[in-house]
């Protein structure tokens, strides 16, 4: 890096500024870190220590007892999160191609409208949606929460596809043509190699929407069809026996272990994702 | 418009070529129009119906919004959403814009302090409230560990505090939401030109004003996108609340995300759930339509 707005000599001020940027550092792992320490922790050990004392004994009661509450319905949300993630990056994909590559009248039209999805407040269709889903007789189904997700998916897969071929320079698609290739050639031979990084950002993106979903779970898919949101909610939130703070911490890292691991190791695709996502257009 | 679409000769193959986008484009545009724009019209509907347990036709006019305005729950949920809205807003850009700026001072083993910044926006809101449940719990979270560690006279009991329990969704939703406005001005900041920077040095400015006067109004856009989702994501909070508080004690922390979804869901009042979302979405426009005025005014200019 050349950049040179501080100087680099140790000083007053650059003490301040690490010592800030490690406190900052230490106040957003301490969740976490806490969540660890209690899901290792026996029920009589949360009660005679604090929320960063060490645990008197290690024990893994907690995560067994999660993985048999939980464990269940984090294999939903894989059902439910690996289907929705491949057809809407594919659907966006294909999108995104005719927006930018193939656009005839009435198109641009379209794009501003599907792109108002990005904003919809779920709450406004929640009801349409239930209708729908049980006259199709997907109420309560996994397969009815891969629909759901599909179709509320839609704008931000499309509009990551759309303006990444937007930059694709015309004269090599135009080229192919001039060649006689046709439309699902172009897309095939020449777009889909050039576009492993925005299906990268896209694939993390929506991963980590859907698998962190819990407005749609919780209304379309009560019981079995749960994902593991709306269980570790129900176990977090029911009111009966001795709370069990150990195997409530175990399960909720069970639950954000999955975008964890993703978010550790593609984080830059991540961060794409979130900024393209933030600054449209 | 560069289109590739303008070239073409009449036969067979290329009449297929021509229609195979508008084909391609065909299930999302009935998805959009159907799933989204005809969804939104029926709940619009079922707004000024007396739909209670089961979807029913009657029209009822405004009594749903009447019965709206009347319902002491929903002034609670609304006015928590503007303390709620507001503070997060404010504190995350705050925290957000500082810790951009830090960063952004040449620092040793910068990725791995902005990876631990930005971690949080990968969990659930129901994980982070769920692990923030626990930390604010009053008698075994950070109220005890502090009391343990010699603050004797500490005491945290927010989470149960009518008065309090919205700060509460506060600090979680900060702590979530804060790296991510830092991820977005430290992308800003690294885009500023730095001949200008340093010709503002070279006349001895001192390097908080060059930030203050110079670069962040420099960063206005955004700043706009960053407000944008940060009040996108204080409408639509909805996880956070079930997982924290469920919308207790009592409905002191109630939000209209939470309102509509117990309305409609549990309690068999369709009608006057359909008229909560309806505002919510009132809401958003509100604030949406003023940004891309502004941001299809600006590409105008440019």
């Amino acid at each position: 890096m050349t950049r040179s707005l501080a100087p680099r000599a140790f000083s007053f001020s650059r003490l301040a500024i690490y010592s800030t940027l490690l406190l900052a550092c230490a106040l957003y792992l301490i969740p976490l870190i806490v969540m660890l320490l209690t899901s290792f922790k026996s029920p009589e050990d949360i009660r005679t220590g604090n929320l960063l004392s060490w645990p008197a004994v290690i024990t893994g009661i907690g995560w067994i007892k999660a993985w048999d509450t939980v464990g269940g319905y984090f294999w939903n949300s894989v059902k439910i999160t690996v289907p929705a993630v491949v057809i809407s990056t594919l659907l966006g994909a294909l999108n995104g191609y005719v927006l930018s590559m193939w656009r005839f009248r009435g198109s641009q039209l379209f794009f501003g409208l599907l792109l108002f999805g990005c904003f919809l407040p779920f709450q406004t269709v929640l009801l349409p949606a239930s209708f729908t889903l049980g006259k199709l007789g997907l109420a309560s189904t996994t397969s009815g929460l891969v629909l759901v997700h599909i179709v509320y998916g839609l704008a931000f897969t499309t509009l990551f596809f759309r303006n990444y071929y937007c930059s694709v320079p015309d004269a090599l698609v135009r080229a192919a043509r001039l060649d006689g290739a046709g439309f699902f050639t172009i897309f095939g031979r020449i777009l889909l190699p050039m576009s492993v990084p925005i299906i990268m950002v896209c694939l993390i993106w929506q991963f980590t929407q859907i698998w962190n979903d819990f407005l749609f779970g919780v209304v379309f898919a009560s019981g079995d069809a749960q994902p593991i949101t709306v269980a570790l909610n129900n176990l977090v939130n029911t009111s009966t026996g001795v709370k069990e703070y150990n195997v409530d911490m175990a399960a909720a890292m069970i639950a954000g272990l999955p975008t964890l691991l993703v978010y550790v190791l593609a984080g830059k695709y991540f961060l794409r994702g979130l900024t393209a996502g933030a600054v449209k257009g | 418009m560069s289109t590739v679409a303008t070239i073409n000769k009449a036969s067979p193959f290329d009449a297929l070529q021509r229609w195979l986008p508008k084909l391609v484009l065909a299930p999302s545009m009935l998805i959009v129009l159907v799933g989204f724009y005809g969804y939104i019209l029926w709940t619009f509907v079922l707004s000024f119906t007396n739909s209670s347990f089961m979807p029913s036709y009657k029209w009822v006019g405004l009594a749903q919004y009447a019965r709206l305005m009347e319902n002491d729950r929903w002034w609670v949920a609304s006015k928590n959403l503007l303390v709620f809205g507001g503070m997060f807003i404010a504190i995350s850009l705050v925290i957000g814009v500082l810790l951009a700026v830090l960063l952004d001072q040449r620092i040793r083993r910068e990725g791995v302090i902005r990876t631990v910044y930005l971690y949080p926006m990968a969990l659930s809101m129901i994980v982070t409230g769920t692990a923030w449940k626990w930390l604010l719990n009053p008698g075994l979270g950070l109220d005890k560990m502090l009391r343990d560690w010699g603050w004797e006279g500490f005491r945290l009991d927010w989470l149960v505090d009518p008065d309090r329990v919205v700060y509460c969704l506060v600090i979680a939703a900060v702590w979530q939401a804060s790296g991510f406005v830092m991820a977005l001005f430290l992308a800003g900041l690294r885009s500023v030109d730095q001949s200008i920077i340093r010709a503002a040095q070279v006349d001895g400015a001192s390097l908080p004003s060059i930030y203050l006067r110079i670069v962040l109004p420099s960063l206005r856009p955004v700043f706009f996108s960053a407000l944008m989702i940060l009040a996108h994501i204080a409408i639509k909070s909805f996880d956070l609340v079930a997982a924290m508080t469920a919308g207790g004690p009592g409905y002191a922390s109630d939000l209209p995300a939470m309102f509509m979804y117990s309305f409609t869901f549990s309690r068999g009042q369709m009608g006057m759930g359909s008229a909560s979302a309806i505002l919510m979405l009132g809401a958003i426009l509100s604030i949406l339509v003023p940004y891309l005025y502004s941001e299809l005014r600006n590409k105008r200019h440019d």
